[in-house]
């Protein structure tokens, strides 16, 4: 099976995810920004599903696109927006985290140019239904009992939150 | 990965003790909405049934063992090798067990004064054991990880209870910053093991990094200096080791008494256990490399604690610090045990550091069950001061916290003297002579401040001469610990061989 127009998708989907990403900090309405972040997180899904990894991209969707944007939409709402429209968009380091920024991205290029030899230069492709029966053979085997143990971690989050923070328990 | 390839009975028989915990720590939650204020007590009392039923867990657990032992069968390994309960987790099970039911103990009436008399206090304290036995048998570097965030997540909260006190909530907030960095430090070192051999089973780890050194004429490379150095920190940081330490002070301050004996006893051990795992069973190839790091650690912790604890005015703040001076003290086990060739030599260090576990238990938690009691309505009793002239308003209580305070000095009938007494010997076993003497040392040092409580309980006039009253759960928890101080201390024999059994 031959991929068709990959160079094609994979910069269309790299241009969204970097136009919606500078849109989400350059708004002045955070509605505006989450919005913009929820497209980012979805264009970023869709490069998963290029790498074969259709796990991933439906955890990104269902979870983060999904599940914490409304979350994030809900504070939103619930905070000021009108005060928060008066407030800078920017705060004083904006120079430390340019400079910040580019070295981490010259940190990559270096990679890119220099460690070649690092990465494999290709890979044979997974059978995409396989890759979530891994991710599953994983979780329900070797990991079985940590994956319960976490069920836990979150319960007790949630108790510990309503102990720390409600008024009358 | 070998193993079965269904999970079996074997699987969860071997979690039994995780299961049981679970169900009664839900139970409480449920059971707590539907009693009246008057009737807290009940909670404490769930708990305590849950804890005895655990133990049970684990009896069966070690009756089940000892019969396909017989028949020639192995049954230590869980869930695809994640979870294994040997003699090691199940002598550390029996141990976190303890601590709980005694910390439940103490809490019943300490709670009722605060007025945070709720049920979620004792569903936590049960959570966090089942982390802590996540943390001792857990075989995988994940399930260890999930593990004690249960248990530290846990404890953040207790930590917190007092939600009106701010001094509770500040320690909280410390306590947890502090703990999620160095969560976050220790899966940093984690994960570059896990790169480096391609597995998150502690076994296949200690395979991987034997083939490395093995690859490189047993030097260590770069990347696994860093992984080592990241995983070390997280540890240390976990048993508030020197200069790791500066959240236990405030932490122990800030808590409710009775959490505080929790946290020095339970959660260290369960710390202690983690860094046993890691270091023992999943970094022995390295241990070379972590030798001079964790003399360099012990030496540190020794001298900064006792130092620092020289000058305390605060009971609670005065015993974190003896509790770190502690740590030091068993790091040296650790030094002795890496010193030497494991399977020709004695491994007296490490059978030191179980037995010193063991007796600190006991008596860190008596002398907090003391502490504890001094709460009354209108005093906040964790001052130098409020325990003055103890042998005038609660004799009894003096004289055993007296005990407690002389074993944790390690004088020699008491058990706390057996604790430091293999921890020396295996050090001067293994040529260790200078570190021997210096914590010897040190060990004097301790000597001086628990004198100052004790002079402070019997030579001082009391600030208010009323007598103490003593609730009938602390009476049973200060008699089971002075029970065991002594006992351990008297006869040492059958203690020694328990330990001895935990690590075949």
């Amino acid at each position: 099976m031959a991929p068709v127009a990959t160079p094609f998708f994979f910069y269309l989907l790299s241009l969204l995810t970097l136009g919606s990403a500078f849109l989400v900090i350059t708004r002045r309405n955070p509605v505006h920004s989450a919005l913009a972040l929820i497209l980012g997180l979805l264009a970023q899904a869709g490069l998963y599903l290029m790498l074969y990894a259709p796990f991933v991209a439906g955890v990104q969707i269902i979870l983060y696109a999904g599940g914490i944007m409304v979350l994030f939409l809900f504070v939103i709402m619930l905070v000021n927006l009108e005060r928060a429209q008066r407030e800078e968009q920017f705060n004083k380091q904006w120079l430390v985290g340019i400079l910040a920024a580019c070295a981490l991205g010259a940190l990559f290029v270096f990679v890119f140019w220099k460690g070649s030899g690092l990465f494999p230069t290709s890979l044979e492709p997974m059978a995409e239904a396989s890759n979530t029966q891994q991710v599953a053979e994983l979780l329900y085997g070797p990991y079985m009992f940590a994956f319960e143990i976490a069920s836990l971690l979150l319960l007790v989050a949630m108790i510990g939150a309503v102990v720390m923070a409600k008024k009358r328990i | 990965m070998v193993g079965a390839q269904y999970f079996t009975g074997i699987d969860y028989l071997l979690s039994l003790p995780v299961i049981l915990l679970t169900l009664f720590a839900l139970g409480i939650l449920l059971i707590d909405l539907m009693i009246p204020t008057e009737w807290k007590w009940m909670n404490a009392a769930t708990a305590l049934i849950g804890v005895l039923f655990a133990a049970a867990g684990v009896l069966k657990v070690q009756l089940v063992q000892r019969e396909l032992a017989e028949h020639g069968q192995r049954a230590e390994y869980a869930f695809m090798h994640s979870l294994r309960m040997d003699h090691f987790a199940i002598y550390f099970t029996y141990l976190f067990l303890a601590g709980a039911a005694l910390a439940i103990l103490i809490s019943v009436r300490y709670l009722e004064i605060e007025r945070e008399h709720h049920g979620e206090f004792y569903a936590l304290i049960l959570f966090s054991v089942t982390g802590m036995i996540a943390m001792a048998a857990g075989f995988d570097i994940v399930l260890i990880f999930i593990g004690l965030e249960l248990m530290a997540i846990s404890t953040y909260v207790l930590v917190g209870f007092l939600r009106s006190d701010r001094r509770s909530n500040e320690a909280a907030l410390k306590y947890l910053l502090l703990g999620a960095f160095s969560s976050g430090i220790f899966a940093y070192g984690l994960s570059l093991f896990y790169g480096l051999t391609g597995s998150t089973n502690l076994g296949d780890i200690a395979d991987g990094v034997g083939r490395e050194m093995a690859a490189h004429h047993e030097h260590a490379t770069p990347v696994m200096i860093i992984a080592l150095l990241t995983t070390a920190t997280g540890l240390f940081f976990k048993i508030a080791a020197v200069p790791f330490h500066q959240w236990a002070p405030d932490a122990y301050e800030g808590a409710p008494t009775s959490v505080t004996g929790f946290m020095s006893v339970a959660v260290k051990a369960a710390a202690w256990a983690m860094l046993l795992r890691v270091f023992v069973w999943g970094l022995y190839p390295l241990r070379n490399v972590y030798l001079p790091l964790v003399v360099f650690v012990s030496v540190l912790t020794m001298t900064g604690a006792n130092l620092a604890a020289l000058t305390q005015n605060n009971l609670k703040r005065l015993l974190a610090y003896s509790s770190i001076a502690h740590v030091g003290y068993m790091l040296l086990g650790l030094v002795a045990f890496a010193s030497v060739e494991y399977p020709a030599a004695v491994t007296d260090g490490f059978r030191g550091i179980l037995l010193y576990l063991l007796v600190y238990t006991f008596m860190n938690l008596g002398a907090f069950a003391v502490i504890t009691s001094l709460r009354q309505r209108d005093v906040i009793g964790d001052d130098i001061d409020d325990i003055a002239g103890l042998y005038s308003r609660a004799p009894t209580e003096a004289v055993l916290m007296l005990i407690f305070l002389l074993s944790l000095a390690g004088i020699p009938p008491l058990a706390g003297f057996y604790g430091k007494y293999f921890i020396f010997l295996s050090l001067v076993e293994s040529g260790h002579y200078v570190l021997a003497s210096l914590a010897v040392v040190y060990a004097v040092f301790g000597l001086y401040y628990y004198m100052r409580i004790a002079n402070a309980m019997f030579m001082r006039e009391a600030l208010d001469p009323s007598r103490l009253p003593v609730s009938a759960a602390m009476k049973v928890a200060l008699g089971v610990s002075a029970f065991a101080t002594l006992f351990i201390g008297l006869f040492p024999n059958s203690f020694i061989q328990l330990v001895t059994w935990s690590l075949s």
